[in-house]
């Protein structure tokens, strides 16, 4: 039951022969090897296959892959860019906001989404938690994770580590 | 893999109606967020499918030309609940929706389908009954109309037949006009859970008089329903704390929720009561009134 879809991924062009069967979630992980895609629960519980369609977040696990067709994914694969990771990704790391990392890529993408929606915009700790709320942590108690989502919507928060040629945060 | 047996892609609403009729087993897919997880989990119903997912004339939010306010069934979640149209006439149907599971699903389940569903705790169908929400219905025998009210008929039963397809929900202009609301949701966590209780309450007042309440609750019984009784018994009269207390023990009478393992009767009960009375007083508030 195969089907040619053509969609980007991760800023590359591609066509797919897919299965009408399988979700997103397999097609990213079996067929192109993106395994940053996680399957927690594959019932849209737990936000760990979250990538961006079309820059809007949603769960890998329950989207057909042949609903792809035309549109343009992001996975965290395709995040850092010339070797620099991303600004939630660095945010990420300088929080201490991934334990054991099996929700972290679905949380940078969710938080990637959120930051680029709400960029310039003065946001509390608890819009972030509700931005955030499709994914869960069994290992950090949100808090960090919050911080490094703060963290990537104020510039104020980072200064340019000419040494290291990365982000690193001002230190406080 | 989805154990998917048949799979059609329907481009139209005729071309649904017409790959309905061809195959009785069929049932319709929109945003998937229901459908695939029952097929994940090896619910037989959801074999043969027919995707509604990428009809373009289901998805819309707009006023009409008498100003009623319809929503297109296959509009996503996420886009009802940021239309500036839904958030200026009728506020109470994004505070609801905003507490339907987190931003993923959100950014795929359509309003339409969580209607058809039919679950009694469907967050959706409390503030759209509250509102008086009609259905345009579309199937081989043409176009109808109900209440949403009366589209319910039992857990996960609703009063769609095989060749039917939900095409709008509309809220008529003297139904949101004047009329304020509140919705809340009683639930185990603040996200990504399924309501205990869910409760919305409409109103109208004028010189401190209760002209129009409408007041409806999800989980509370086998669909989600209205408190009539309750609603003709104050309609009309002052504001006051007598007046809440005549709704919080009324509305007992109305409800007609059942033991699970989620909570247990008497424990509905009690958050039903709390409810009635905190969700109208917060809608009177939002329209203006005072309770002396
Ligand atoms: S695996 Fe998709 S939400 Fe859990
Ligand atoms: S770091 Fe382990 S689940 Fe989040």
């Amino acid at each position: 039951m195969n089907r040619t879809i053509r969609c980007t991924v991760n800023g590359k062009k591609k066509e797919l022969s897919v299965d009408i069967r399988q979700s997103l979630l397999e097609v990213l992980r079996e067929e192109l090897g993106l395994i940053s895609v996680k399957q927690g629960c594959a019932a849209g519980e737990c936000g760990a296959c979250t990538v961006l369609i079309d820059n809007v977040p949603i769960d890998a696990c329950l989207y057909l892959a042949v609903w792809a067709d035309g549109r343009s994914i992001r996975t965290v694969e395709g995040e850092s860019k010339n070797d620099k990771l991303s600004r939630v990704q660095q945010a990420f790391v300088d929080e201490g906001a991934v334990q054991c990392g099996i929700c972290t890529p679905g949380f940078v993408m969710a938080a990637t989404a959120f930051v680029e929606k709400h960029q310039g915009q003065k946001v509390t700790r608890n819009e972030i938690r509700r931005g955030l709320a499709g994914n869960l942590c069994r290992c950090t108690g949100y808090d960090t994770i919050i911080t490094a989502v703060k963290k990537s919507l104020d510039e104020d928060f980072f200064c340019y580590d000419e040494n290291s040629g990365g982000r690193r945060f001002r230190p406080a | 893999m989805f154990n998917i047996k048949t799979y059609k892609e329907a481009g139209s609403v005729k071309e649904a109606i017409k790959l309905l009729q061809e195959n009785p087993q069929a049932r319709l897919i929109a945003g998937g967020t229901d459908v695939l997880v029952k097929l994940h989990k090896g619910k037989g119903q959801f074999h043969h499918l027919i995707d509604i997912h990428n009809i373009a004339e289901l998805d819309f939010i707009n006023l009409n030309d008498g100003e009623d306010l319809v929503i297109g069934p296959g509009t996503c979640f996420s886009r009802v609940e940021e239309s500036p149209l839904i958030r200026k006439h009728i506020p109470v149907l994004s505070e609801a929706i905003c507490t339907i599971g987190g931003p993923q699903v959100r950014n795929m389940a359509t309003i339409g389908g969580n209607l058809c569903n039919g679950v009694p705790s469907a967050d959706s169908a409390t503030p759209l009954i509250a509102l008086n929400a009609v259905l345009t219905i579309e199937g081989a025998d043409g176009l109808r109309q109900m209440p949403l009210e009366d589209f319910f008929l039992g857990p996960s039963r609703v009063a769609l037949k095989q060749h039917e397809i939900l095409t709008a929900i509309t809220v008529t202009r003297d139904n949101y006009t004047g009329f304020h609301g509140h919705f809340y949701k009683y639930a185990m966590r603040n996200a990504m859970d399924i309501a205990t209780i869910g409760c919305s309450a409409v109103c109208k007042v004028e010189d401190s008089v209760l002209k129009d309440l409408r007041l409806a609750f999800g989980t509370a019984a086998p669909v989600p329903i209205r408190c009539k009784d309750t609603e003709n018994k104050v309609r009309g009269r002052r504001l006051s704390q007598n007046l809440l207390d005549v709704i919080t023990e009324s509305v007992v009478d109305d409800v007609n929720p059942r033991t699970s393992w989620r909570a247990a009767k008497d424990f509905r009960l009690q958050i039903i009561t709390t409810l009635a009375q905190r969700v109208v007083k917060k809608a009177i508030l939002n329209a203006g009134g005072t309770i002396h």
